[in-house]
């Protein structure tokens, strides 16, 4: 019984602090209108740098999954002993998957990449010089190295174009390019913080004198606190909602138009859907994180007796 | 009721602001306190409600022992006390009515009769037209009114005031202390510190001159007792 009456209590005084916070929120309205202001246009930027680092991260793995190895057999073997020696390959751990290239597609490959010009040439030959290709993948693509010299160690192969001159740079280039990424995002996130939780803490540096009133009249500092935190929250997150619900239609709409491509390289974008889900999270729980941080921060230097 | 003995209280920065003052005020009484500017009166209310703390000596109030009181009991104690301001201290964003209703939020009372009390609050001090307006728009001595009914809606029993008139015109002056006078008929203690002779020579009450620090008088029905 005892419980319930104070669970009972509990939420009745959160309805109060939730109803004053609110009423907080419009009674203050430049005041709020600053602060909010503040919260959408840096989320905006961490929005946009979001859209900017989730589709270089995309590109990235774009272009390392193109990354494949692959195998020229021995002269002698037919196509179904290509296919055994396949079966092999796909045994080993690291590999993904394998495409079994016989002697007559290869040819027709490479009629098609002559072109008609030339292809007078290849009509002279007697026979097909051409050796089954086994086009493997890694599974993860810092790997295809390591797979191409297992491969290379295969009786079967005669050898192995594993593309390692233009691996190696690749890579470098690719993490190079994620951690300043990284870098420009977390300073980004932390100057937002800042300017926040500042613009919040001047908004409530100008209730201190309210603050002192409240004490005046014996309000316990839980009690003064709440409406604050909860005014500071919604700020946070208004502030947030806005410029998530803009950009994510921005997204939506570049991407419709687009058709999902990057202009001009073909690289696929990341999709509509999962780019919105993943801003409007982030922004929300940043913005609550920060409304709430720094709400709790400004008041507690002003309840310190 | 309110019991100090032997208090003392010096400042950070060197300053002795009260030294060895020993007072008893009982249930019911009315107490201006009065003495020069920097005397020590501000010092003596800050005392009482705990805005500051004794250097040394013992102060008891409506059962509290300030000296032991920890930080997070002291909206308790107030809560006991009814504090006015020369600056009426009202909340800028809270109307006449949500002023007044703010001492009984912060008690968590039983919501029921919360809106009946501020009401009746607002009635006594003749403000029942202005409970929607907010504290802006009153006349200095409306929004003193306010707080004398914001101090009482608690029915505390001592209402501790700080130079109530401080800020007001002598005709408003005077209807404020009629609300003094009318809330201490109802026995409730009240202390007031104050520097204006006339009504302390008119509403003839104890009073207690503090100068230097030391209580110099203390006198049942005294004067004022100043030139100012």
């Amino acid at each position: 019984m005892k419980l319930e009456g104070c669970t009972d209590m509990t939420i009745r005084a959160f309805g109060r602090h939730f109803r004053e916070g609110l009423k907080n929120l419009v009674r203050n309205g430049w005041m709020t209108f600053a602060a909010m202001t503040a919260v959408m246009i840096t989320l905006a930027i961490v929005g946009m740098a979001m859209m900017i680092a989730l589709n270089a991260e995309q590109m990235s793995h774009y272009v390392a999954n193109q990354l494949e190895v692959s195998a020229y057999l021995k002269q002698n073997l037919n196509s179904a002993e290509g296919q055994a020696v396949a079966t092999d390959v796909r045994r080993l751990p690291d590999v993904k998957s394998v495409v079994v290239v016989t002697k007559s597609q290869g040819l027709k490959q490479l009629q098609a990449d002559l072109g008609s010009q030339y292809s007078d040439l290849l009509r002279g030959l007697h026979s097909n010089p051409l050796p089954v290709t086994l086009i493997i993948k890694a599974n993860n693509p810092k790997e295809t190295l390591q797979v191409a010299s297992e491969v290379k160690s295969i009786p079967e192969v005669s050898s192995v174009n594993d593309g390692a001159q233009y691996v190696r740079p690749l890579f470098r280039v690719l993490d190079i390019a994620r951690n300043i990424g990284l870098v420009f995002v977390l300073a980004l996130f932390l100057t937002a913080m800042f300017l926040i939780s500042n613009t919040i803490k001047i908004a409530i540096f100008s209730r201190r004198r309210e603050i002192e009133i409240m004490r005046l009249v014996g309000a316990t500092n839980g009690f003064i606190r709440m409406p604050f935190l909860v005014e500071s929250t919604l700020i946070g997150m208004i502030g947030a909602a806005v410029p998530a619900a803009v950009l994510g239609y921005v997204y939506e709409y570049l991407y419709r138009v687009t058709g999902g491509v990057f202009y001009g390289l073909h690289f696929p974008l990341v999709p509509a859907t999962e780019f919105v889900v993943k801003l409007v999270v982030a922004l929300l729980a940043l913005g609550f994180v920060i409304g709430a941080w720094g709400g709790f921060v400004s008041v507690r230097k002003f309840l310190r007796a | 009721m309110i019991e100090m003995q032997d208090v003392s209280k010096e400042y950070a920065n060197g300053k002795k602001a009260l030294e060895n003052i020993s007072v008893h005020i009982g249930k019911g009484e009315f107490v201006y306190v009065v003495g020069p500017s920097g005397a020590g009166k501000s010092t003596f209310i800050k005392l009482m409600y705990r805005e500051e703390r004794p250097s040394s000596g013992h102060i008891f109030v409506n059962g509290f022992n300030i000296e032991r009181l920890k930080n997070r009991k002291i909206p308790y104690l107030r809560r006991s006390i009814g504090v006015v301001f020369q600056d009426f201290k009202l909340l800028p964003k809270l109307t006449v009515a949500e002023n007044v209703s703010y001492a009984l939020e912060v008690t968590t009372a039983p919501k029921r009769n919360m809106r009946r009390r501020v009401k009746d609050a607002l009635d006594w001090v003749g403000l029942t037209e202005q409970a929607d307006r907010w504290p802006d728009q009153l006349s200095g001595g409306e929004q003193q009114r306010v707080a004398v009914a914001r101090a009482l809606v608690n029915n505390p029993a001592v209402i501790i005031a700080d130079e109530p008139t401080g800020n007001l015109d002598p005709e408003n002056s005077w209807s404020v202390m009629k609300l003094f006078q009318r809330i201490n008929d109802r026995g409730t203690t009240i202390v007031m510190a104050t520097h204006n002779k006339e009504i302390v020579n008119t509403i003839r009450k104890r009073v207690i001159a503090i100068e230097g620090g030391k209580i110099i008088r203390d006198e049942a029905r005294g004067m004022y007792g100043y030139d100012d």
